[in-house]
């Protein structure tokens, strides 16, 4: 790959900015516990590519489609699974099968709301995720049931030095990878993206794969609440409050367009980390929570504004 | 008959309809609800967000989105409960920086040709972060003057009826029977031929934008002359509020599609849903639940009505 083959790289901003970010703090702090900092990350930039890998193939579909009910679903699924295994090492697969059960049941609303009643998607699935964090809070009434410890040591062990909830992830987002890029279904995902006429004229069955799509993503999120569940010390009513944001922007800052068609899994790694190493560099240098948002706010769109005009001179 | 109730009138008295049964099944709960001060009551809240609904109309008028706009409205609630109450000349600067703030937001989207959905969405986090600035916790005080007008007791008809009259007529006259009205829609329709026409699309988004801001500034004046303090979550909820009213009230997300008596009625319907709820003695669990139930229902009326159309 020439050099620049590789600068027109969707991701390479993401990943350049996580660097540029993680060095700064290094440079603040003299270099200790930067190693810290990056494992740290690796574990919450995690819990982000989860949830961003199902948006990035929801958002890829073309505009209008996103899915603003995955922290609902997150809460959802970590309460009921929480719950189910009321702390019994026993029942962790019961668990992982009741959260993804709770994941497949909410994209099946959403996609049932989107293609039977013909709403918006942004409409169905902000409305459906009302209905499901209502839900969370009945079933557990915000109470927080502490995770299986196998569960709780599993989400935190390390292998040689790496958590191994990222090398999980790094895996999953192999998957991920080969499944947008080397299957039938990724590619279609990315043709409906670029013209659903066309991709539906060239044969492609456009409602199954938005169908799989949707119920994709949502099973995904049901997975990281149940393992973030696991990973915080049970499920909390607002423990995916802030993953409506991250998944959209980590989706976006890693290169993928925000207008569909057009897709790449390894800047959801580099965005993920970016922004968990952002938060990092504000709060080391000292700043309070609210230069903090406003940093964070305006990086963001610093980062869109510049990775929309390389798409545009290219 | 059926000229008479063409599906296209239908789906025009749809909100107004969705709105009418909520009140009688609410009047039929609590009677005592069907006075001056229960109406009073029930509907105070709904004020601010619809002035928030109708901020949020400009935006997808324009086939944009706004996800700030409750980040937005709580910061506005901070300014007002400090500088604007302190010094009064600091405070309206503020906010009128910050509606130009919001007409600089829409340039910026036009010109970089950048997704509204991202750009507010980071925008959302430096509100926030701004009123966290401004009010690190909850409290100030509402200036005299807003909390009169917010408290005013007119003679027969309840204060929140009269201002929701107001603002959905006034919207209504500028945006859809007036000239300008129609060019600005204009940009959400057909931007195309708008621009051939020689009309400027980017200062119709920086004006649409600045709307939004301005009735994002009413709002934020509006709820914390009824709650007299603010603090920096204050209005989060507004966002998605904002939003379903648009299109609770016929709305649609493209093509300039929007009726601001529709959303106007929208959001009182949103606002009234919570009243409803918690007079079936419903469990408060169920509670946001119950109004993500109501919009999925009126949606899916709507499909309905408009597969009539299409057969008619």
């Amino acid at each position: 790959m020439s050099v620049s083959g590789l600068l027109r790289r969707p991701w390479l901003w993401a990943w350049a900015g996580a660097l540029a970010v993680w060095l700064a703090t290094a440079a603040f702090t003299g270099g200790r516990g930067s190693t810290e900092v990056l494992s740290t990350a690796l574990v919450f930039g995690a819990f982000f590519v989860i949830v961003a890998l199902g948006q990035m193939f929801v958002i890829t579909l073309g505009p209008g489609n996103v899915d603003l009910s995955i922290p609902a679903c997150m809460t959802l699924a970590g309460t009921v699974s929480m719950k189910a295994m009321a702390g019994a090492a026993s029942m962790i697969p019961l668990g992982l099968l009741l959260a993804l059960l709770v994941g497949l049941l909410v994209g099946t609303l959403n996609y049932g709301l989107i293609r039977l009643l013909r709403i918006p998607p942004i409409i169905a699935t902000l409305s459906s995720s009302f209905i499901f964090q209502s839900a969370a809070i009945w079933w557990n009434r915000g109470l927080r049931v502490k995770p299986p410890e196998m569960l709780a040591g599993f989400t935190t062990a390390k292998i040689g030095g790496l958590p191994f909830l990222a090398i999980l992830v790094v895996v999953l987002a192999l998957l991920g990878h080969i499944l947008l890029t080397r299957t039938i279904f990724g590619r279609s995902v990315i043709a409906i993206g670029q013209n659903p006429r066309a991709a539906h004229l060239a044969g492609i069955h456009v409602e199954r794969v938005r169908a799989i799509t949707y119920l994709m993503c949502a099973t995904l999120a049901g997975f990281c609440g149940y393992m973030l569940a696991g990973f915080s010390g049970g499920a909390a009513l607002n423990m995916g409050e802030e993953y409506l944001l991250s998944s959209i922007a980590v989706v976006v800052i890693g290169g993928t367009s925000v207008a569909g068609g057009f897709a790449n899994v390894p800047g959801l790694w580099g965005a993920a980390l970016f922004l968990f190493l952002l938060v990092t560099m504000l709060n080391t240098f000292g700043a309070g929570a609210g230069i903090r948002m406003v940093m964070t706010g305006l990086i963001i769109i610093g980062v869109i504004v510049i990775a929309s005009g390389g798409k545009s001179r290219n | 008959m059926s000229r008479l109730l063409s599906p296209g009138l239908v789906r025009g008295l749809l909100p107004p309809l969705s709105l009418a049964a909520l009140l009688i099944a609410i009047f039929w709960l609590q009677p005592r609800t069907m006075s001056y001060f229960g109406l009073n009551l029930l509907l105070n809240l709904a004020v601010p967000i619809a002035l928030a609904t109708i901020a949020q109309m400009f935006i997808l008028c324009v086939n944009e989105l706004d996800l700030s706009i409750g980040a937005f409205v709580s910061l506005v609630a901070c300014i007002t409960a400090t500088w604007l109450n302190d010094t009064p000349l600091l405070g309206v600067l503020a906010l009128a920086g910050l509606v130009g703030i919001y007409a600089l937001l829409g340039a910026l989207i036009h010109l970089r040709d950048l997704p509204s959905i991202v750009v507010t969405l980071g925008m959302s986090f430096v509100w926030l972060g701004l009123a966290v600035l401004v009010l690190p916790t909850p409290g100030g005080k509402v200036p005299d003057s807003i909390r009169t007008l917010m408290t005013l007791k007119p003679p027969y008809v309840p204060f929140p009826i009269l201002a929701s009259v107001l603002l959905a007529v006034i919207v209504h006259l500028v945006l859809m029977r007036s000239a300008w009205g129609t060019v600005l829609r204009g940009a959400g329709g057909n931007p195309k031929s708008l621009a051939r026409a020689g009309w400027s699309i980017l200062r119709i988004k920086m004006t649409m934008f600045a709307l939004a801001g301005f009735f994002g500034v009413l709002s934020g004046m509006a709820l914390v002359g009824l709650t007299t303090s603010a603090d920096a979550n204050i209005a989060l909820r507004y966002t998605l509020l904002s939003i379903a009213g648009v299109i609770l009230g016929g709305g649609e997300f493209v093509g300039g599609r929007v009726s601001p008596i529709g959303a106007v009625i929208g959001a009182v319907t949103l606002a009234l849903a919570g009243s409803f709820l918690s007079f079936l003695k419903l469990n408060p669990d169920w509670q946001i639940g119950a109004q993500g139930a109501i919009l999925i229902i009126v949606l899916a009326l709507r499909v309905l009505i408009s597969r009539a159309e299409a057969r008619a």
